[in-house]
C-alpha cells in the first residue's frame, strides 16, 4: 500500500462509521442533512473538486462529473421530496471509492508481482583489481574486462568463461528447472544464477546489449504495442459514457413529458430524475477499461516466467488464433548436430563395435568421427591405433589392437570385396569390416529432439489444424522425419529463398482468420519469421538477430514451449473475451432494470464495482501459467 | 525519434485519455500510453525539439486529467 492508498483506507473507514453512527441518531430536518453532509464530504470532496476542474478544462463526461451528478442529485431529491434518505447518495460514493482503491491497490500489486516474476536485474558486477574484488555498475564494465562470480550471485553481463567451474540455474531465464554445467572456455549469458563453483568471465559485450537487458527491454516494452481488443475497448469507452449520459438525460425528460401530454397522468419526475441519476452510477466504464490491459500484462508476464517472451499484447492475440504451424528441420525438431542413431547387424557387442570405428577415425576430424568419438564416451588411448590409412570420400582402414579394421561407406565395403547389409535407415551409414569380415554397421543422423513428437502431438490437441515442416535437407531425409514426428506437410530441398515463397504460398491459401506461425532457431531464417503472422524464434539466447526479427521469443529450445505458448495465449485471451462479454453483458442488463425501474442506486454501484472487482481479479489469474 | 517517460496516473481509463492528448499534441508523431507500466512513450515529428514539446503534453495531460504526472 503506498500513501495515497494508506490514506483512501482510512477515509472509507471514517465515513463507514459515521454513516452507522448517524443512523441510530435520531436527527430531523436541516440539522439532518447537515450531519450527513460530513460522512459525503469526507468520501466524496476530491471527487467533487475533480469534477469541478474537469467542467473547466472542458472534459465534463469523465466519472467524476458522474459520480457528483449522480450522488448531488440523489441529496437534492432527498432533501425536496423531504424523505431524509441521504444514506443512498453517500453509499454510492462509498463503494465507488472502494471501488476505485480496490483497483489501484490489484494493479499495484501485480506489477510488483510481475516485475519480481522477471527478477533477473543484476545489481552489480564484481571487477578484481590489485587482487581485491570491487562491486561496480554492471553499466560501467567494458568489454573484455575479467568479472568475477561467486555462488549464489547473478550473471550480470555475457562472456566467455575464463576460470572456474560450476552450474548455473537458469530458471528465470529459461523455465528450465535443470541446471546447467559450466566450465572454461563455455559461453555463459548474463541472467543466470551461479551455484556452485567461482568463476571468472571475461565479457563479451556490454551490459546495454547483453541477454537479461535485452530481455527486460522486451518485456517491458512489451504490453505497449496493444491489441486489437484493447483498442476495441478504448474506441468502446470514448463512445459508451457519452452514450449513458445520454440516455440518462432523455430518461428524466421524455417518460415524464409522454405522461404528462400523452396519457395525461401526473409527470412523477422524482421518480424518472431518480432513474437517471442511477443511469449516471452504472456508467462508469472502469471494469473494462481496467480489466482488459491488465489480462494481457498478466499474459505476458506469466509467459515470461515460462520461458516465453512475447514482443506484446497484438502477438498474444494473434498467437491465440494460430491454425497453421511452420516449422524449420534444422535446429527446431532436431537438434542439427550428428549422433549415433543406432548400431546394426553387429557380430559382437554394440560397445565394442563403437570402440572399434571410435578408435580407427581417431585420428579424423570430420563431424562423424567427432559422433563416434561421443558415441563411445571414454578417452581415446592413440597408442592402440597404428597403421591408420584414409581412403577419401570411402572411409578410413587401421590397425586396432592388432586387428585390421576397415570403417566406411558402401564404396569402401566394395572396393574391399566384402559383402555387406544395406541399411534401410536414413542418415550416414557407416559399415565396419574386422579382420576382412562384416561386422555390421553404424547409423549416423540428425536427431530428432527428445520432445519433437510430443510437441507436434499437444500442437494438434491444442487447436492447430496443420502442422507443415520445410527444409534444405534431402527428401528421403526430410520425409523420414516427418513421418516419425506425423508432422502433416513436408517440403524438403529448399533453398532459404524457396522457405519464403512456401509461406507466401500457405499464407494465400488459408482462410483470413487462421493464422500462420513460422518457428524457426533463427539462423537463416529471419526473413521468414517477419513474413509470417507470427514469428516464433526458439532457442534464441545470444541470437541478435532472431530476437530481432521474431515476435515470440521461446528462451530454450524445447519445442513443447510452442504449444504452450499458444496455450497461454488462448488462456489470456478466454480472460480478456470473458471479461468484455461479462462486464458490457452486466453493465447493459442493469441499465434496462434501472430504466424499467427495476433496480435502484443500491444494485447500480454494487453491479459497477463488484464486476469491476471480479474482472480485476479474472485479469490476475492469466499470471497464472504452470500447469497449461 | 523515440523517448520514454515515466508517468504516474491512477485509473486505465485516464491513462486513455493522456494518450489521446499526447497524440494530439502539436510536434508529437506518435504516443503511446502503458498503464501497467506507467510509461509514455512518445516519437516526435523531424523539427521538433523534444523538450518544447513535452511540456505541452504534460500541459495537455494535465487538462483532461487533473490527477496525472508526466515525468520530464
Amino acid at each position: 500500500m503506498n500513501k495515497k492508498q494508506r490514506t483512501m483506507l482510512v477515509r472509507i473507514l471514517a465515513a463507514a462509521a459515521l454513516l452507522i453512527a448517524l443512523h441510530f441518531l435520531p436527527a430531523t430536518g436541516w440539522l439532518r442533512f447537515g450531519l450527513y453532509l460530513v460522512p459525503y464530504l469526507v468520501i466524496g470532496y476530491d471527487i467533487l473538486l475533480k469534477a469541478l476542474k474537469g467542467i473547466k478544462n472542458r472534459q465534463v463526461f469523465d466519472e467524476n462529473f458522474l459520480m457528483a451528478v449522480a450522488t448531488v442529485g440523489a441529496i437534492a431529491l432527498a432533501l425536496y421530496e423531504g424523505s431524509g434518505d441521504y444514506t443512498e447518495a453517500i453509499a454510492v460514493m462509498l463503494f465507488y471509492q472502494i471501488g476505485e482503491w480496490f483497483q489501484s491497490y490489484a494493479v499495484g500489486r501485480s506489477r510488483r508481482n510481475i516485475s519480481e516474476l522477471m527478477d533477473i536485474r543484476p545489481d552489480y558486477a564484481n571487477v578484481e583489481a590489485d587482487g581485491k574484488l570491487t562491486q561496480v555498475d554492471p553499466d560501467e564494465v567494458e568489454i573484455g574486462t575479467v568479472i568475477v562470480v561467486q555462488p549464489g550471485e547473478k550473471v550480470p553481463i555475457d562472456g566467455t568463461v575464463v576460470e572456474g567451474t560450476s552450474s548455473l540455474n537458469t530458471a528465470a531465464l529459461t523455465g528450465e528447472s535443470l541446471p546447467r554445467d559450466v566450465g572454461v572456455g563455455d559461453e555463459i549469458i548474463s541472467g543466470c544464477i551461479n551455484m556452485t563453483g567461482l568463476l571468472k568471465i571475461r565479457t563479451t559485450r556490454e551490459f546495454g546489449e547483453s541477454t537479461v537487458s535485452k530481455i527486460l527491454d522486451l518485456v517491458e516494452n512489451a504490453s505497449s504495442r496493444k491489441s486489437r481488443s484493447e483498442a476495441f475497448i478504448s474506441r468502446f469507452a470514448r463512445i459508451y459514457t457519452p452514450a449513458v449520459c445520454g440516455s440518462a438525460v432523455v430518461l428524466a425528460i421524455l417518460p415524464p413529458l409522454v405522461r404528462l401530454a400523452g396519457m395525461g397522468l401526473s409527470p412523477d419526475w422524482g421518480t424518472w430524475i431518480y432513474r437517471a441519476l442511477t443511469f449516471l452510477v452504472a456508467s462508469c466504464p472502469c471494469a473494462l477499461v481496467i480489466s482488459i490491459p491488465l489480462s494481457f500484462f498478466a499474459g505476458i508476464g506469466g509467459a515470461s516466467n515460462a520461458g516465453v517472451l512475447v514482443k506484446g499484447s497484438n502477438y498474444l492475440e494473434t498467437l491465440s488464433q494460430t491454425k497453421i504451424v511452420v516449422f524449420d528441420k534444422t535446429g527446431t525438431l532436431t537438434q542439427g548436430v550428428f549422433a549415433v542413431n543406432g548400431v546394426h547387424h553387429s557380430e559382437m557387442e554394440n560397445e565394442k563395435l563403437l570402440e572399434y570405428a571410435a578408435l580407427a577415425e581417431s585420428a579424423s576430424s570430420h563431424p562423424i568421427s567427432k559422433s563416434l568419438q561421443k558415441a563411445y564416451g571414454k578417452e581415446i588411448d592413440r597408442s592402440r591405433v597404428t597403421d591408420i590409412q584414409e581412403i577419401s570420400g570411402s572411409g578410413v582402414m587401421a590397425k586396432v589392437d592388432g586387428h585390421e579394421v576397415a570403417a566406411g561407406n558402401d564404396k569402401l565395403m566394395d572396393h574391399l570385396h566384402i559383402p555387406y547389409i544395406p541399411c534401410r535407415s536414413v542418415g550416414t551409414i557407416i559399415h565396419m569390416a574386422i579382420d576382412g569380415k562384416y561386422a555390421g554397421h553404424i547409423v549416423i543422423s540428425d536427431l530428432v529432439k527428445p520432445h519433437a513428437k510430443e510437441a507436434i502431438e499437444t500442437l494438434r490437441r491444442s487447436g492447430v489444424a496443420q502442422t507443415v515442416m520445410l527444409t534444405g535437407d534431402a527428401k528421403k531425409v526430410a520425409d523420414h522425419v516427418a513421418e516419425e514426428l506425423g508432422v502433416d506437410q513436408v517440403y524438403s530441398e529448399l533453398l532459404p529463398a524457396g522457405k519464403v515463397e512456401k509461406v507466401e504460398e500457405l499464407l494465400k491459401s488459408k482462410p483470413e482468420r487462421a493464422k500462420l506461425a513460422f518457428v524457426g532457431d533463427g539462423i537463416n531464417d529471419a526473413p521468414v519469421l517477419s513474413r509470417a503472422d507470427i514469428g516464433i524464434a526458439m532457442g534464441a539466447m545470444g541470437s541478435d538477430a532472431a530476437i530481432e526479427a521474431a515476435d515470440v521469443v521461446l528462451m530454450d529450445d524445447d519445442p513443447l514451449k510452442i504449444a504452450k505458448a499458444i496455450r497461454i495465449s488462448r488462456k489470456c485471451l478466454g480472460i480478456v473475451y470473458q471479461n468484455i462479454v461479462f462486464a458490457i453483458g452486466i453493465k447493459l442488463a442493469c441499465l434496462v432494470l434501472v430504466a424499467l425501474g427495476f433496480a435502484n442506486m443500491w444494485l447500480a454501484i454494487f453491479a459497477d464495482v463488484g464486476v469491476m472487482i471480479l474482472a480485476v481479479l479474472n485479469a490476475i489469474r492469466a499470471l497464472f501459467v504452470k500447469k497449461l | 525519434m523515440k523517448k520514454t517517460y515515466k508517468i504516474d496516473v491512477d485509473c486505465a481509463n485516464c491513462a486513455n485519455k493522456m494518450e489521446e492528448a499526447a497524440q494530439k499534441t502539436e510536434g508529437v508523431k506518435n504516443a503511446t500510453v502503458n498503464f501497467m507500466t506507467l510509461k509514455m512513450i512518445v516519437e516526435f515529428m523531424e523539427g521538433h525539439d523534444p523538450k518544447t514539446v513535452m511540456e505541452a503534453v504534460r500541459a495537455n495531460c494535465k487538462k483532461v486529467e487533473d490527477d496525472c504526472e508526466v515525468y520530464l
